[in-house]
């Protein structure tokens, strides 16, 4: 095994525990669709990373923070359901991108290039999966509550506007991050998949979201283990694992 | 009472929400010890007062809660699909992991059997329980941290009739044990007429206020609910 590979396993795991565990609370939150279209806007901004020559998951970040950003505020000032207002920014966004991305960079942009990374993104990657992850853990009881009702939970004083924002930047990082595994087509699946196969299996939440966070590494290991064993890319074992990971949770549904 | 200073005092208090008129000029008084069943027609404002009263949304006119004052809410919708994945348990640790205040609060409401508890009923998904059970937990769940007061929506909304009459009777039940202050949306009258210390009539403006018997007259009734109304109480249950 050569240490590229070692690299790759570890910086693909870390994502993969980093998006599982988000994911669990996007599920509950029913923001599956919403992750999943998220991922797209990510593209423009790898774009213009790419074109500017700044790093890719800055430009990725920035793009998703701004469609976030604009979400939160259009929800607020129309009445448009986040849906359609998802499906007409996200979508415009992924066409934006695939125009202005370089044809020579747009297939690693679109489905991954985790066999690309180098140990500075293992110093990127680690430090803020490990800062989302204690921030997700610290604010989980305002988030599962708000998740069941908002006026509960403000009625407790907490600040839900606040921690939801703060949620969806995490969710944009996460995100950013998991673009190098899977593509900004098929992120959303690494977000979404864990959580829906972990909710299969556990009856409470701390199992939930520590299974969602198990899963989400060992599909994006096993993704790129089998990718690398037959000579196939990456982004899209790393998904069809949890894809599989999720059939076999079917069998064991509570 | 009046040497007991209030423990609310709500003047001239008005809401509007996309410039519709939802609360006009409400003002009243609130007792330590009160239970004040509300009541009105869909429409008439009921959540929203409650909303106002818990600081969640804007509003004009004076909410003077007394001093260092706990409030808890048990809101109307608690929407909870039966796979997410929390347990009892889980909902009450939000509050407290102390496993004595859980099972008093419990007891509280009538889940009295300490195995059911801690090998049935704590592990399960609370999406798995029925409404009435769900009532009760959430009840247990506003009680638990000792509270003064509680707000309490729509207590009844999707219960059967039998089901109804012991929420109710277990509110009273709490209120003679904690000595709380209870605010209650209502849609039973008969409930309002056996259970409230007064009654507080809301259709945007303020019908009345007092104690059932009186505060619920004809007049009152008719601004209510309409001219159609033939509303029959049961005096004979107090």
């Amino acid at each position: 095994m050569s240490s590229q590979f070692i690299l790759q396993l570890i910086i693909g795991g870390i994502i993969g525990i980093g998006a599982g565990y988000i994911g669990a609370f996007m599920i509950i939150r029913r923001m599956a669709l919403v992750g999943d279209a998220l991922s797209h806007v990510a593209l423009p901004g790898l774009a213009v990373a790419l074109l500017f020559n700044i790093n890719p998951f800055l430009g990725a970040f920035l793009a998703l923070f701004i469609a976030i950003v604009g979400i939160w505020a259009l929800e607020r000032k129309t009445n448009l359901p986040s849906e359609t207002l998802v499906g007409i920014f996200f979508t415009t966004a992924l066409a934006l991108g695939i125009l202005i991305t370089p044809q020579a960079e747009l297939l690693e942009a679109l489905f991954g290039d985790i066999g690309n990374v180098v140990l500075t993104d293992l110093y990127i990657t680690l430090p803020i999966v490990i800062l989302v992850i204690i921030a997700l853990f610290l604010i989980s009881k305002p988030l599962v509550l708000g998740t069941i009702s908002k006026d509960l939970t403000r009625s407790m004083k907490v600040p839900v506007n606040a921690i939801n924002f703060l949620f969806l930047l995490m969710v944009a990082a996460i995100v950013a991050l998991g673009i190098k595994v899977t593509g900004t087509l098929l992120m959303g699946a690494l977000v979404i998949i864990p959580a829906a196969a972990a909710r299969n299996v556990a009856l409470n939440f701390s199992r939930y979201s520590f299974l969602s966070a198990f899963l989400g590494g060992i599909a994006a290991m096993g993704g790129i283990i089998i990718a690398h064993q037959y000579g196939f890319a990456p982004g899209p074992l790393v998904v069809l694992s949890g894809g599989v990971l999720f059939l076999v949770s079917l069998l064991f549904k509570q | 009472m009046e040497s007991v200073a209030p423990i609310l005092k709500v003047d001239n208090l008005s809401v509007r929400l996309d410039d519709q008129k939802i609360l006009h000029e409400v003002s009243f008084n609130l007792n330590q010890g009160d239970t004040v069943a509300i009541v009105g027609p869909n429409g008439a404002g009921k959540s929203v007062l409650f909303r106002a009263l818990l600081n969640l949304i804007p509003y004009t006119g004076t909410i003077t809660w007394a001093k260092d004052i706990k409030i808890n809410y048990i809101p109307q919708r608690f929407t909870i699909d039966r796979d997410f994945p929390l347990t009892v348990k889980e909902f009450f640790h939000f509050k407290t992991k102390n496993h004595h205040d859980i099972f008093s609060a419990l007891r509280s409401v009538g889940i009295t059997d300490e195995h059911h508890i801690s090998h049935h009923l704590l592990n399960q998904r609370l999406g798995w329980l029925s409404v009435g059970q769900i009532q009760r937990i959430l009840i247990a769940w506003a009680i638990i941290d000792q509270p003064d007061v509680i707000l309490f929506d729509e207590p009844t909304a999707g219960i059967d009739v039998g089901g109804e009459e012991t929420i109710y009777h277990l509110i009273k039940k709490l209120k003679d044990e904690k000595d709380l202050t209870i605010l209650i949306i209502s849609h039973d009258l008969n409930v309002v007429y056996k259970h409230a210390t007064s009654v507080l009539c809301l259709n945007k403006d303020l019908i009345c206020y007092g104690a059932p018997a009186d505060a619920l007259d004809p007049a009152a009734l008719k601004e209510l609910y309409g001219e159609a109304t033939f509303f029959t109480h049961h005096h004979q249950h107090k």
